[in-house]
């Protein structure tokens, strides 16, 4: 019941349409292997849009790099306690005017674990970053949004703003595998959502979640620029590990560039 | 084949399917932990504890040149002790004794349980990933023991051919394990705020995944899955369960609860694979096997909606 009111204030034609033209891989109940299912996650993506339209007022820059089809990384700093950012970079691609497609977000391992939470999210399509869901993901074709910072991105305090902390290589040795483009994403704003001035660590580790924000318990309705580079390539060879770090030091470069460009063109936080 | 194929767990529906497609062509001999299997005279049937040394005496008096293990003993079936005893021990006089007597097929059937419900497990688990089950609960080490007992002798004694099964739930008529019965059930428990999904495949499927893996002779580990899934949830509707919500947190409270029900309806063991999923990657075997199930999960569900407990 609640479920259908839900769906006729927020479903509109636009996701309606949007989530029709994506092709999945479904089974005989429309779920694939991570739970994704195009109509558990109307709802969802169009309450995302609302929010994307008229609380953050995303703005976008260069889009049109996300491929319309085909395997894809796309890469992003993480921030904003919340996993904010992964929602409106998603919903930026699933409502694409380039070739909207359902992406797959690679999210905290804790999520699973809170109640309703977790189903709600692979029902909208994501998934625990795991390097073996990314690769079957990448060899279906699909677009994966990774944060190589985790949680030290997302935890951070409001001190730290716009400091890219230290990136896993994992994404980059998928790139690799799979022979993946990396679309390089910078998102300015989330910091702003919900500024922390640090971590309860004895409590979250009582209560088992990577960290503890000490912040207002709101989110800000701060203004969203989300900066898409163009996609980056990388051969499959490579002799150390130290060459990948290199290469995702490449990455890490790319993002700080598209970060300084959304905050060079930034008018207001929140207006 | 020459000789004769031992079935293990003849009582069951699934073996009676197998040995129905069997004795065409094949000598049986039948066996149960349980009870006597009954299939006429044509098939010597025996009661057996394969703990006890009267065990051994099936392979002497007959010419057993393959087995198809399906006998175990279920969770909810004896003791944890109990359990070790038959499945573990049990299975090791099984190999022992196929190996003494010149056996030269062996198929085991174990369960996808061994790879254990976990919060981080990744979907499509392969063959290789780790098995956490005994790790997560107790009772579940019988079967990952089992698993490694086989391993042993799959490398050990490779003249005994071992293909080791993990299907994913198998279900429909006849079929007594765990989640049948849940299915089977007019009010049946669901965590709050969780719906794993899950792949079920129909007891006729599974029948013709362990012909094809015992006739065509490729020795390994296979998981059994069908490319399908459903969310716990969803499935107990398509089977007219009425949901019972049980508290997800805090823990204790679960198993408190799981005691309070009652084993059968609510296994505690079973409460970590209501909250995560555990899907399979069955590609191998179907690639290998060419195997395709021809049931639909809209054929097993219907078959749960007309026959309620």
């Amino acid at each position: 019941m609640l479920g259908s009111l839900l769906k006729s204030l927020f479903v509109t034609d636009d996701v309606e349409e949007n989530l029709a033209k994506i092709e999945k891989e479904a089974g005989s109940y429309g779920f694939d292997a991570w739970g994704f299912n195009k109509e558990k996650a109307k709802l969802p993506y169009a309450v995302a849009k609302f929010f994307y339209d008229h609380y953050f007022r995303v703005k976008t820059n260069g889009l049109e790099h996300v491929p319309p089809s085909g395997r894809v990384l796309v890469i992003a700093n993480h921030s904003g306690q919340l996993p904010i950012d992964g929602l409106l970079i998603g919903t930026a691609i699933a409502n694409s005017p380039h070739g909207a497609r359902a992406p797959r977000a690679m999210i905290e391992r804790f999520f699973p674990t809170v109640p309703f939470l977790g189903t709600l999210l692979n029902e909208a399509g994501a998934v625990i970053g795991d390097p073996i869901n990314c690769s079957n993901m990448l060899e279906r074709e699909e677009a994966v949004i990774v944060f190589p910072e985790g949680i030290r991105g997302s935890g951070k305090p409001y001190d730290k703003r716009y400091q890219l902390q230290r990136f896993g290589n994992g994404f980059m040795h998928l790139c690799m595998a799979h022979k993946t483009p990396i679309v390089p994403v910078g998102v300015v704003g989330c910091e702003e959502t919900m500024p922390s001035l640090g971590s309860i660590d004895l409590l979250a580790k009582m209560l088992g979640l990577p960290y503890l924000p000490i912040a207002l318990p709101m989110v800000l309705p701060a203004k969203i620029t989300l900066s898409f580079g163009e996609p980056m390539t990388f051969d499959t060879s490579f002799d150390h590990e130290e060459d990948i770090t290199d290469r995702v030091e490449l990455v890490k470069a790319k993002i700080r560039d598209l970060i300084e460009q959304g905050l060079s063109e930034r008018e207001g936080i929140f207006l | 084949m020459s000789g004769s194929i031992l079935v293990t767990g003849a009582g069951g529906a699934l073996a009676k399917l197998v040995i129905s497609k069997l004795q065409k062509q094949n000598e049986i001999v039948a066996v149960d932990f349980r009870e006597k299997p009954a299939f006429g005279e044509e098939i010597p049937c025996y009661r057996v504890n394969f703990t006890s040394r009267s065990f051994e005496d099936i392979f002497k008096k007959h010419d057993i040149s393959g087995v198809i293990h399906l006998g175990r003993v279920g969770v909810h079936d004896a003791s944890r002790q109990s359990r070790y005893n038959s499945n573990v021990t049990g299975t090791q006089n099984l190999l022992n004794h196929s190996h003494k007597y010149g056996v030269n097929r062996v198929l085991i059937l174990s369960t996808f349980f061994v790879y254990g419900a976990h919060a981080y497990n990744p979907s499509l688990l392969t063959e290789e990933s780790p098995l956490l089950a005994s790790g997560l609960t107790k009772d579940l080490v019988d079967s990952v023991e089992l698993e490694n007992l086989a391993n042993i002798y799959l490398y050990k004694h490779p003249e005994l051919n071992i293909t080791i099964l993990r299907p994913c739930h198998i279900a429909g008529p006849g079929i007594r394990n765990s989640m049948s019965l849940l299915l089977s059930r007019q009010l049946t428990p669901v965590m709050v705020g969780f719906s794993p999904l899950m792949q079920f495949l129909h007891i006729s499927d599974m029948a013709e995944a362990i012909m094809l893996a015992f006739t065509k002779n490729r020795k390994g580990i296979y998981n059994v899955a069908p490319e399908d899934w459903i969310p716990y949830q969803e499935a107990l509707v398509e089977c007219g369960c009425s949901r019972l919500p049980v508290p997800s947190l805090p823990p204790f409270l679960i198993h408190q609860l799981s005691d309070m029900l009652g084993w059968r309806t609510f296994p505690s063991y079973l409460i970590n694979f209501l909250k995560y999923p555990v899907i399979l990657d069955g590609k191998k075997f179907r690639t290998i096997f060419d195997f395709k199930p021809k049931k639909q999960l809209s054929h097993i569900f219907k078959y749960y909606r007309n026959n309620k407990i």
